[in-house]
């Protein structure tokens, strides 16, 4: 088999390789996420500056902002100019506030990124214990029952979106127990229930996963080989199983993590969190345009950042990922 | 006739046949021996016109080989060969040409038969059969489109020995009966001089070496021939 | 259609189905019955909390609000269903079109697709919203087109899945177009799943929806779905909590009904394995006379399945040292389950029993024995691209038996490792030992296996199916591999394979397995031409060599081997056997033993002196 006898020399390569495809791809979901963001005040149905001043404004007036925002400029020119801002970090000025857009931006956003790292931290600190419990305790249909409410408890509360979650949490805790506030960012304790809200949904997803695939790679013929030297029954769990069920589980979970992000958007709303996904909404509501491109693209990017980690850790953790991209 | 002229094909960087010529005469059946990975899967596609050659070509008489030539090809997995939601007769009936209702099953029945099978079974799922029959399912599926010549990859190396030689049986009855030209691609050299009159000799995408096959198999002439036969009698 | 209707025999299934019934006659029946009094402003009883009278409360200006989400099923359900419709249809058809048109313009389908499945739903719904216009028609079409890219990608990969399928090959080879393929053998395949998650999206398209409306971008006043109840109940949750939590309870039903209904669809269909039941357990019957000499003495073992079926059914075998015994059969005979149950690997469910079962003298039934069998007995098994863990280098992965029964420090261990690398002759083993399995061609990863059973100083050798998934020179490597370890260290083998060919060139005795029993025990010398079982004979001539007679047909075996579940009380093979006679059927023959040391069991062997003269 060649691959064998150029092994050193293709894994060098495949890792190069990896590498370069990957900021390949980045590059370009980057690109069509900019353009996205740039067509999106264009696609909008009628004329985004009449919208937000209003019908009383008069016509010189409209005429004045559409000028002042280049939106009579030639689409390319329009288009260049955008690209232009967005790698310099200007996002131009809003359409209800005069604020600029990039200072709103670098407000707003570390609010949100601290809400989804602390949920993603927290989901996955409930998942992988819970998952590897119970996948070891019902291995080869043993506790059928604890299987069952199991898979129960985790199909509600995945089913249970996450605002709704939040407004569930708010009675519970805020309104008939009182604990811990309900809306605004003061404090440490008022991190806590947008943090649960966000976390449920996707820790449960995440340990079911963790479960099935504890349980295929314990029937997997390595895991037999494992058990033919005579391990520790703890040292096959921890040394030969976890590894291969987390890189399985990261890349079915790996979404997941993307859907916690979309996720703050309405978290927020719920808890009136001073975050990216209020001034979002706020801003679609007002017809404020060049906010609601900013926060889009910003959301859009995250996205791919982690997506991009996630994949870096594939690659980290199973030598085989790279090669098998390439 | 079926002739392969100076077929190459490649994937990507990587050659998977390699300048190959090689001709299935009419009324024979000529055995193509190799290891996995040594090509001859490709070539079979080749031949059925599934994968492009990418120089050279595949001539079914004085015509170059496409999807609707009468060149058909049974696979080596009997559990994925037929459509699991399909009956046998279906199956069958599939590459026929076209004919009334009441033809088409007669058709049916008379391959059925010809394969050993009960004419009952068309309609029958392939889930209610062994791997064996399915086998002879896809024969008698290969043998509905009336081909010129069939390829056979692999047929009998997913079955059990048991059956394995109903199968081979066959196909030395169906070449006897019907004067068929075949393919018959196998990594079992025993296999395949059982029922080829020629045997060609795979090893990295080249031919290493064909003739007939008391010639090739008595008196080899080509080092990778000698180690697989040596391999047989250990 | 049976396995359809199966759903509802499910306590899960039938729970979801009447949910989504209930929930689906209310979105039919709610706005006929109940739009009066959901309607009816009263501005004596603004904002009230739950009563009698108004389960739920009332809104802002007075109306009931229990009856007002009842009613908002309809437009709730509506909206998510014409949102999941859209759905489908865009996804199916992006789909399915890299599988219809060319491999060129299919590859930007599929990157288009790959792109923007990326970005989570809500993500896209929302900039589509942003596009479409906040309302109802543009949350609709966000919403819709948002969930596109997902069953697109799932359309893609079971159309792949499909396409790959010998059938479609057939097909496509026997000059079917490329659109008819898919309609007759890609579609009828892959609609199980599809509907199945066709279901469940229509689940999270209500809950998506419900998103929308709350947030503002969805139902705009007067209409109203359960999102805006929601969303304008939510400010006043400290007054009138069930504002907020009514419409919030229904969308979760709502939800759920869908989502449940969609699982246990999937459960119906097959697209999760259920497990086997779990078995009483059973008491053992042991067997402790004094220990022979041999390195392995089996009797009466026995695999029972979940079922309660036996896959083995009472072997008895043993090993002397040094000694090569072959196992033989069919698949399904159960010689590997026999493998694995002698080496202590089976699990539960499955259960094993013996009444003798010794390695090296010790009782492995009596204790766990894990020192031993970790330095004394050696696994080989059949597939080597899976048997060593894709993510650990082959030193650490050889080392770690060693360093955790020989107490070995780490640079011992890996100087060992590096030994025995060599010794199983793998070039420049400090390189490899510090490669990981996939940098491995077939061959070297067998051998690694059979040098990771070195590492040890091992007495047994159990191989199971070592060669059958390599080419035959690669196969033959191996077998002399093995061979010469045996001759060096005196090692006994235990090989299992399915090739007569092999088990007879490799063995000093074999066993010829059927229906999980030992038929027949004979020198590997015998077996081409001595044997006696009926069986055995069959399938030797079975099996073509190159010394066959090509003008005669090859022997063939008629009827198939029976499962587990139904063996006969007779003998296994009396219905495929041509000398088979009543007594044969009624009566399971036992094996004996005869005074060459040879065992059969068989009403009608053919006679030694046959079999010689035969030969």
């Amino acid at each position: 088999m060649a691959t064998a006898v150029t092994a050193p020399r293709v894994l060098e390569n495949a890792w190069v390789r990896f590498a370069a495809r990957r900021l390949g791809r980045l590059v370009v979901s980057v690109w069509v996420v900019i353009t996205a963001a740039f067509l999106m005040i264009h696609l909008v149905p009628g004329d985004p500056v009449r919208a937000v001043l209003g019908p009383t404004a008069t016509a010189e007036v409209v005429a004045a902002k559409r000028a002042a925002l280049g939106l009579d400029d030639p689409m390319w020119s329009q288009y260049l100019h955008y690209l232009q801002g967005v790698l310099t970090g200007d996002f131009g000025t809003g359409l209800a506030s005069s604020l600029p857009v990039s200072q709103v931006i670098s407000q707003r956003l570390p609010t949100t990124a601290m809400l989804a790292v602390l949920a993603f931290l927290v989901a996955v600190a409930i998942a992988i214990p819970v998952g590897v419990f119970m996948g070891v305790l019902t291995r080869g249909g043993r506790a059928r029952r604890a299987e069952l409410s199991f898979t129960a408890t985790s199909v509600v509360l995945a089913a249970v979106p996450e605002f709704l979650l939040a407004v569930g949490l708010v009675y519970v805790f805020g309104v008939s127990l009182g604990w811990l506030p309900v809306a605004g960012r003061s404090g440490a304790s008022s991190y806590v229930l947008p943090v649960l809200a966000l976390a449920i949904g996707p820790a449960a997803v995440l340990s079911r996963i963790v479960r099935v695939q504890l349980q295929s790679v314990l029937q997997a013929d390595y895991v037999r080989t494992a058990r033919a030297k005579r391990l520790r029954a703890v040292t096959v769990y921890l040394k030969h199983a976890l590894p291969n069920t987390l890189t399985a589980t990261l890349t079915l979970g790996g979404l997941l993590l993307s859907v916690l992000v979309a996720g703050t958007v309405l978290v927020e709303n719920v808890f009136a969190w001073p975050g990216l996904g209020t001034t979002m909404i706020s801003s679609i509501l007002a017809r404020d345009y060049p906010v609601v491109q900013a926060i889009v693209l910003v959301y859009g990017v995250g996205v791919l950042l982690v997506n991009l980690a996630v994949d870096i850790a594939l690659a980290l953790l199973d030598p085989r990922s790279t090669i098998r991209e390439s | 006739m079926l002739r392969f002229d100076q077929v190459t094909i490649r994937y990507g960087s990587r050659i998977a046949v390699d300048n190959v010529s090689l001709t299935v005469p009419d009324g024979e059946i000529v055995g193509l021996v190799g290891e996995s990975g040594s090509g001859k899967s490709t070539l079979a596609r080749a031949g059925v016109g599934l994968v492009a050659p990418t120089s050279g070509q595949v001539l079914l008489g004085d015509r170059p080989v496409g999807l609707r030539s009468p060149v058909q090809l049974v696979f080596q997995d009997p559990y994925s060969a037929l459509d699991p939601r399909m009956t046998i007769g279906q199956s069958i009936a599939e590459p026929m040409p076209r004919a009334s209702r009441a033809d088409r099953r007669a058709e049916v029945s008379r391959l059925l038969e010809l394969v050993d099978l009960d004419p009952s079974r068309a309609m029958q799922y392939p889930a209610q059969l062994s791997g064996g029959q399915r086998q002879r399912v896809a024969l008698a599926r290969a043998l509905a489109g009336q081909p010129e010549v069939i390829i056979a990859d692999e047929i009998t190396s997913a079955l059990d020995v048991s059956v394995q030689g109903t199968v081979l049986n066959l196909i030395r009855d169906l070449q006897a009966q019907l004067g068929l030209s075949m393919l018959f691609i196998s990594h079992n050299l025993a296999v395949v001089r059982y029922v080829a009159t020629q045997v060609a000799v795979m090893h990295h995408g080249r031919i290493v070496e064909h003739g007939p096959a008391p010639e090739v198999l008595g008196n080899p002439q080509h080092d990778y021939t000698r180690e697989l036969l040596a391999s047989l009698t250990t | 259609m049976s396995r359809w209707r199966s759903v509802l025999r499910t306590p899960v299934g039938a729970c979801a189905a009447l949910l989504l019934v209930g929930v689906l006659a209310l979105a039919v029946l709610a706005p006929i019955l109940w739009s009066a009094q959901a309607d009816r402003v009263d501005t004596d009883a603004i904002r009230q909390g739950m009563s009698a009278e108004h389960w739920a409360g009332t809104d802002d200006l007075g109306r009931d609000l229990f009856f007002r989400v009842l009613v908002a099923t309809r437009l709730s359900v509506e909206l998510a269903l014409l949102a999941t419709l859209i759905a489908v249809v865009v996804g199916l058809t992006l789909g399915a079109l890299p599988a219809l048109v060319g491999s060129r313009l299919g590859r930007y389908v599929v990157a288009f697709v790959n792109i923007t499945v990326a970005f989570p739903g809500l993500l896209l719904a929302l900039f589509l919203a942003v596009i479409f216009g906040v309302g109802a028609r543009g949350a609709v079409l966000a919403i819709g087109l948002a969930g596109a890219p997902a069953f697109a990608r799932l359309t893609q990969t079971l159309v792949a899945g499909v396409i790959e399928r010998d059938y479609v090959a057939a097909a496509r080879a026997a000059g079917i177009g490329r659109f008819r393929v898919l309609l007759r053998h890609v579609l009828p395949n892959i609609a199980e799943p599809l509907i199945v998650n066709a279901t469940i999206s229509a689940g999270g398209a209500l809950l998506a929806f419900a998103g929308l409306s709350f947030l503002g971008l969805g139902v705009q006043a007067p209409q109203y779905d359960w999102g805006r109840l929601l969303g304008d109940g939510l400010a006043g949750i400290y007054v009138t909590p069930a504002a907020a939590l009514a419409p919030g309870i229904a969308v979760v039903i709502a939800g759920l009904a869908f989502n449940l209904f969609g699982e246990a669809l999937a459960k119906a269909v097959g697209l999760t394995t259920p497990l086997g039941r779990a078995l009483p357990r059973l008491p053992r019957r042991t067997d402790s006379s004094a220990p022979s000499d041999a390195v392995l003495e089996v009797r009466e073992l026995t695999v029972t399945l979940p079922s309660g079926a036996r896959a083995v059914r009472g072997v008895s075998l043993q090993i002397a040292p040094g000694e090569a015994v072959g196992v033989v059969g069919e698949s399904g005979s159960g010689k590997s389950l026999t493998a694995l149950a002698i080496a202590q690997l089976v699990e539960e469910p499955l259960q094993v029993r013996a009444e003798r079962l010794h390695f090296q003298g010790a009782d492995l039934q009596a204790q766990a024995h894990r020192k031993l069998l970790g330095t004394s007995l050696a696994m080989v098994f059949q597939d080597p691209m899976t048997a060593f863990n894709p993510t650990q280098r082959i030193a650490s992965q050889l080392a770690e038996g060693a360093r955790e029964h020989g107490g070995l420090s780490r640079q011992a261990a890996r100087a060992r490792v590096i030994d025995r690398l060599r010794a199983v002759r793998i070039h420049d083993p400090e390189r490899r030992a510090r490669q990981y399995p996939h940098e491995f061609s077939g061959g070297m990863r067998q051998r690694a296996m059979i040098g990771m059973g070195l590492m040890g100083t091992p007495a047994l050798i159990i191989a199971d199916e070592p060669t059958t998934a390599l080419d035959v020179t690669v196969q033959q490597q191996i077998l002399q591999l093995l061979a010469e370890i045996r001759a060096a260290d005196h090692v006994a083998l235990l090989l299992i394979s399915h090739d007569v060919t092999v088990v007879s060139a490799v063995c000093d005795r074999v066993l010829v397995m059927y229906a999980g029993r030992v038929v027949e025990d004979l020198p590997a010398a015998e077996l081409a031409r001595g044997a006696r079982h009926p069986y055995t004979r069959a399938l030797v001539a079975a099996v073509p060599t190159m010394e066959s007679d090509r003008q005669l047909p090859l022997t063939v075996i008629p009827g198939r081997m029976p499962d587990p579940d139904d063996v006969s009380a007779g003998c296994s093979f009396a219905p495929r056997c041509a000398l088979a006679d009543a007594h044969c059927a009624a009566e399971q023959p036992e094996l004996i033993a005869s005074a060459d040391g040879r065992r059969i069991a068989c009403w009608h062997p053919a006679p030694a002196s046959l079999a010689l003269q035969e030969s």
